[in-house]
C-alpha cells in the first residue's frame, strides 16, 4: 500500500501516525492536481473557450462524484476551503435566523473549529450555548443529549468522531430527536469520513462538514453538505464574483444552489484532486479502510497496555486513534523523543482545549492510524516508545 | 537519541522535578506577564521585582513540558540579582542561542547554557524561550511604568 504514496519513497523510515492531523496523499491524487495545472490552468465558468468549458465540466464531475460518495445531490455539495471554513459558514448562515434566548447545543468534545464560531454568534446574538454533559470518559451519549434538548433548541452542532479520543457520536439518533423539536443539526465530520462510509440521507443531517486533506485528498479544500431545502432558505455569507445572478447599485440576486455559496475562483486544482480522491477511496473500499486502521490501532494498543509506564485515555473505544502519555512525562517531551526515532505522532491539546480541561490534562499524545500503515509501523512505534521510556529513566525524568 | 542526550541532561531534570522560585505572589510591587504557546497549550506566568535597576526577585508558575518548566526555573536562578540591562542582554542572546542564530559567545549563561541543545530540535525552541520571553516582557513593562 505504501508504494501508492510518493512521500514514502523519500522518507523510507517514516512511521507516520499523525493521519488524524492530515493524511498522506497518493500519487493518483497528486497526478490529478498536476493534470489541472499542466493541461488546463484556466478559470472555470467564465470562459467560453474549450479549455474553460472542459475544466468546468471536470469540476462538476468532481462535485457529482463527491455527492454520490456521501449520498447527496450535487447541488447540495458546496466547495469550501476546509471543514473549519464549512463550520464557520454554517454558524454565519444560522446566525441570521437566531434570536436572543435561542439555544444551540454544542459539546466540550468539539474541535475549536466546531465550537468557536458559535462562541462568536453567542456574543453577537445573545443566544445560549448549551453543552451536552459528557460521560466521565468524555463521550456524548443520546441520553445526555436528551437531557439538554428542549423546545428552545434551535441548532445542534456536534462532532461525529472526536479528534482527540476517537469517540463516535450516535448522529442518527441525535438528529431524529433534534428534528422532533425543529432544531437544525450540523455535524463536524472531519474525523469520521476518512474512516467510514457516510450517508447524509441515512443520517438525515441538515449540514455535514469535512476536509479532503484528512482523507487522502488535497489541502485547502473542504465540503459543506447542506439539505437543499435549508440551503435554499438561507442567504450566502460570502459575497463576490460568480455567486451572484444580477447586480445593480443597490441590489443583488443570487445564483441557484450550490453556486450562491461559492464565491470567487474556487480551488480548481484541488477539486480535480478531490475527484481522484473519491475514486481512490472507492477503489480501496471504505470498509477495508475503516477495518484496517482499527486493526492496526488495536494491535498497537495491546502492546502499549503491556507497558506499566503508559496510560491510555481511550482504551475502550473502537477507533483508529490512541490518546496516551508516559506517566509523569509531558507529551511534548514524549513526541520529541519519538520524532528522533522517525515516529510522527502529535502532542498538545489538538485544538480541543475545553476537552482537555474536562479531562484534567494539559496535553495528550495522539497516535492515529490509517490504512496505509502496516504491522512494521506498529512494531517500530512500540519499540520507539520502549526506548523513550528507558531514556527518560536514564536521565531521571521518571523513576 | 543523540540530540536528546544533549538536551535532556541531569540539570534540566533536576529543575523540572524540583523547580526553584515557583509560585506567583501577585504582589502589587511585582510586574507579571502571562504567555501561552497556543500550539501545544503550554502556559506560563512570570513575575519580577525590580528595585534600583536590580532584579531582586523572580517567580514563575504554569504548566508545560520539561524544557519549558526547567528553563523557567533555571532562568529565575541565573537572572535573580542581575542588573536589568545585563539581564536583558543575556536574555536577548539566550533567545538567539536557542533559535540557532548568531549570538555573543562571551555571555556567561551559567546553567542556561544547557539549552544550547535546543538548536538541534527546532520544534522545541518555543518551549525553551517562553519563560525568558515572559521575563523580558516584565522588564519592558517595568521600563514603561518608570517612564
Amino acid at each position: 500500500m505504501k508504494e501508492l504514496f510518493p512521500v514514502y519513497s523519500k522518507n523510507k523510515d517514516l512511521v507516520y501516525l499523525d493521519s488524524a492531523a492530515s493524511s498522506l496523499k497518493p500519487k493518483a491524487v497528486i497526478d490529478a492536481i498536476n493534470d489541472y495545472y499542466l493541461n488546463y490552468s484556466v478559470n472555470i465558468e467564465r470562459g467560453v473557450y474549450k479549455l474553460a468549458l472542459d475544466a468546468t465540466k471536470r469540476v462538476e464531475e468532481s462535485r457529482e462524484n463527491i455527492a454520490k460518495f456521501i449520498n447527496a445531490n450535487p447541488e447540495e455539495v458546496i466547495f469550501t476551503r476546509g471543514a473549519s471554513n464549512s463550520l464557520n459558514m454554517v454558524a454565519l448562515m444560522l446566525k441570521r435566523i437566531l434570536h436572543e434566548g435561542d439555544e444551540v447545543i454544542v459539546s466540550e468534545l468539539e474541535h475549536h473549529s466546531s465550537f468557536l464560531p458559535w462562541l462568536d454568534v453567542k456574543r453577537e446574538k445573545n443566544i445560549k450555548l448549551v453543552f451536552v454533559p459528557l460521560t466521565k470518559e468524555g463521550k456524548i451519549t443520546v441520553e445526555n443529549f436528551k437531557s439538554v434538548l428542549s423546545s428552545k433548541t434551535k441548532a445542534v452542532c456536534l462532532t461525529h468522531v472526536s479528534n482527540v479520543l476517537g469517540y463516535k457520536t450516535d448522529v442518527k439518533e441525535i438528529v431524529k430527536l433534534a428534528h422532533e423539536v425543529g432544531a437544525i443539526v450540523s455535524i463536524d465530520g472531519a474525523q469520521a469520513i476518512p474512516h467510514e462510509r457516510v450517508d447524509v440521507k441515512e443520517l438525515d443531517v441538515d449540514f455535514y462538514s469535512f476536509s479532503f486533506h484528512k482523507m487522502c485528498g488535497p489541502t485547502g479544500l473542504g465540503i459543506l453538505y447542506g439539505k437543499k431545502k435549508i440551503l435554499n432558505s438561507l442567504d450566502p455569507v460570502e459575497f463576490g464574483g460568480e455567486m451572484n445572478d444580477e447586480v445593480s447599485k443597490d441590489s443583488v440576486t443570487y445564483k441557484a444552489l450550490p453556486y450562491k455559496f461559492e464565491t470567487g475562483t474556487i480551488p480548481i486544482a484541488e477539486i480535480f484532486g478531490a475527484n481522484a480522491t473519491i475514486d481512490f477511496l472507492n477503489e480501496i473500499g471504505m470498509d477495508y479502510i475503516g477495518k484496517r486502521g482499527l486493526e492496526l490501532r488495536n494491535m498497537a494498543l495491546k502492546e502499549l497496555l503491556k507497558l506499566k509506564e503508559i496510560e491510555v485515555y481511550n482504551g475502550s473505544e473502537e477507533s483508529s486513534v490512541i490518546a496516551f502519555n508516559i506517566k509523569g512525562v509531558h507529551s511534548h517531551d514524549l513526541v520529541t523523543a519519538l520524532a528522533e526515532e522517525n515516529v510522527a505522532v502529535r502532542a498538545g491539546h489538538h485544538c480541543a482545549e475545553p476537552l482537555h480541561r474536562f479531562l484534567g490534562l494539559s496535553a495528550t499524545t495522539r497516535a492515529s492510524f490509517y490504512f496505509y500503515n502496516d504491522e512494521c509501523d506498529v512494531s517500530k512505534f512500540i519499540d520507539a516508545v520502549k526506548k523513550t521510556i528507558s531514556f527518560f529513566k536514564e536521565v531521571h525524568y521518571i523513576d | 537519541m543523540t540530540n536528546l542526550s544533549n538536551l535532556y541532561r541531569q540539570v534540566i531534570m533536576d529543575h523540572y522535578r524540583n523547580p526553584r522560585n515557583k509560585g506567583i505572589t501577585n504582589a502589587p510591587n511585582y510586574v507579571k506577564c502571562h504567555l501561552k504557546n497556543p500550539s501545544c497549550g503550554d502556559m506560563i506566568d512570570v513575575e519580577s521585582l525590580v528595585e534600583d535597576g536590580i532584579i531582586k526577585d523572580i517567580h514563575h508558575d504554569g504548566q508545560g513540558c520539561s524544557i519549558c518548566c526547567a528553563s523557567a526555573s533555571i532562568m529565575s536562578e541565573v537572572i535573580k540579582g542581575m542588573k536589568v540591562d545585563d539581564a536583558k542582554y543575556l536574555i536577548d542572546n539566550y533567545l538567539k542561542m536557542v533559535s540557532n542564530q548568531e549570538y555573543d559567545q562571551n555571555v556567561d549563561f551559567d546553567e542556561l547554557q544547557v539549552f544550547d541543545g535546543v538548536k538541534d530540535l527546532p520544534a522545541r525552541v518555543r518551549c525553551a524561550s517562553i519563560s525568558s520571553q515572559a521575563l523580558l516582557n516584565t522588564l519592558k513593562k517595568e521600563d514603561e511604568t518608570d517612564a
